[in-house]
């Protein structure tokens, strides 16, 4: 009787010390920014940021691989925060919005029946969508389905609007989209071409009342800040200066594909 | 030291006797950590490596202290004893030297600890190999051996489910299968077909 106990309770012990010796070797010292910096994070651990977790940004940040602005729904209050915990100037934040680059939706053609689960991946897996454009909206709304901040809704074409004061640039929506029509831009950049479509102007025509034709008058209007590229204009805000026509190019765009967020 | 015998050990661990699927082992992390493949793979790696860990330390145990101390009934909580410890200080170890793989590994290394299947690859060893008649080098390399093939095994019912599982998300699925109840039977059906193993002879 007396062995077993004995030795059960010898190996325990033996166990037991060993462990706490061994935490004792193998202790990792942790920068106590990062506890605080945790701490100033929002903690839903929603992943906009690209890293794993709040926890992993924290130690970015501290190790300098990441910009306090990282934090996309924390907003300015949680840099502010940061930025008093690292001991650095506060930084404005470039406040970003996601934009959605079509404007097809119910307008544009379909090109087959899709009769399957109402989801935009799902359709996306069957020859690319159901309709007759490439790269346009599904329309099923995936990004509706996996924004946390109720920022966007299907309109009455069945193309996605962003909300742009609820919107917290965190990213989920530009993932969700099978197509890649959901871009990430700075909120003062309101003008952008509402159109992703790199067919031939003929073939856009064809199947979609409202695609970008390529047609350069936007080019020619703007001087130089609309650059038409592979049957696509494109925006460079680089180029944009004070006095850039926007109102006429919205204007002049023959197919109304130019819009301007407000 | 019979090649068969290595080799009905490693078909054996992996096919015929498969953890999950024929000796319903390791369940809770086989429905938990299944839904994605990459965890899956991660949980099946650190898996592996614990299980081939455990069945070389539990083989230490039973031969240099329960045998001489003729306590062998104390097995099982000896056993948990043992891993439980194990895989503390291995968390500590990877945690000092590689943070990289304290990230990938660290949530699924305490979910390890508590694995039924962990102890059952200790207990099967002792049971199949911690006997008279095989001399304890032998029986070295084949708990060592089993260990490892278990864990293979672990990895790969794992990767067929985190597949499957990837795929069914984009399926229409009545509300109440949704999750868990498609992913027991699924796992019912590949069990089925596991058992087309249980043919096999050596």
């Amino acid at each position: 009787m007396l062995i077993p106990i004995l030795t059960m309770s010898i190996m325990g012990l033996l166990f037991g010390l060993g462990l706490a010796y061994a935490s004792k070797i193998f202790k990792v010292e942790m920068d106590p920014k990062i506890d605080m910096i945790m701490h100033a994070l929002p903690g839903a651990n929603c992943g906009a940021c690209g890293m794993a977790g709040c926890a992993s940004l924290a130690e970015a940040i501290v190790a300098g691989k990441a910009e306090i602005t990282s934090c996309a729904p924390g907003g300015q209050e949680v840099c502010d925060k940061i930025a008093g915990i690292l001991g650095v100037g506060a930084k404005v934040k470039q406040k970003k919005t996601a934009r959605v680059r079509c404007n097809g939706g119910k307008r544009s053609a379909d090109k087959y029946v899709y009769q399957g689960l109402g989801k935009c991946s799902a359709v996306n897996l069957l020859a690319g969508g159901n309709k007759e454009c490439r790269f346009g909206c599904l329309g099923f709304g995936d990004c509706v389905q996996v924004c946390s901040f109720d920022a966007i809704h299907l309109n009455e074409n069945d193309i996605p609007v962003v909300s742009a004061d609820k919107c917290t640039a965190c990213g989920k929506c530009v993932q969700a989209c099978p197509k890649k029509i959901i871009i990430l831009g700075k909120a003062d950049d309101k003008v952008y071409v509402k159109c992703l479509s790199r067919d031939k102007g003929t073939v856009v025509k064809s199947i979609c009342p409202v695609g970008c034709i390529g047609c350069k008058i936007c080019e020619k209007l703007s001087g130089g800040v609309f650059i038409v590229e592979n049957n696509l204009s494109r925006v460079d805000y680089s180029k944009a200066k004070t006095d850039t026509p926007w109102q006429t190019v919205i204007e002049k765009c023959p197919v109304k594909c130019i819009v301007k967020d407000n | 030291m019979d090649v068969s015998m290595f080799l009905s050990v490693i078909i054996g661990a992996i096919f015929i006797n498969n953890f999950i699927l024929s000796k319903f082992l390791g369940l809770c992390s086989f429905i938990g950590i299944s839904k994605e493949t990459k965890p899956a793979l991660y949980m099946g790696v650190s898996a592996t490596f614990v299980t081939t860990c455990a069945s070389i330390i539990t083989w230490a145990i039973y031969n240099f202290i329960l045998v001489p101390c003729h306590i062998e009934y104390l097995r099982t909580i000896s056993f948990i004893l043992v891993i439980a410890s194990f895989v503390q200080l291995v968390e500590m170890v990877i945690k000092k030297f590689s943070r990289t793989l304290y990230r990938t590994l660290g949530i699924y290394l305490p979910l390890i600890t508590v694995n039924c299947a962990v102890l059952g690859v200790a207990v099967l060893n002792s049971e199949m190999f911690f006997k008279p008649g095989i001399n304890t080098l032998t029986s070295f390399a084949l708990s060592a051996l089993q260990g490892f093939c278990v864990g293979l095994g672990y990895i790969l019912v794992m990767l067929f489910m985190s597949g499957i599982r990837e795929r069914l998300e984009l399926c229409d699925i009545p509300a109440s299968f949704k999750d868990a109840p498609i992913a027991f039977i699924i796992a019912s059906l590949m069990s089925m077909a596991f058992m087309g193993f249980s043919g096999f002879r050596f």
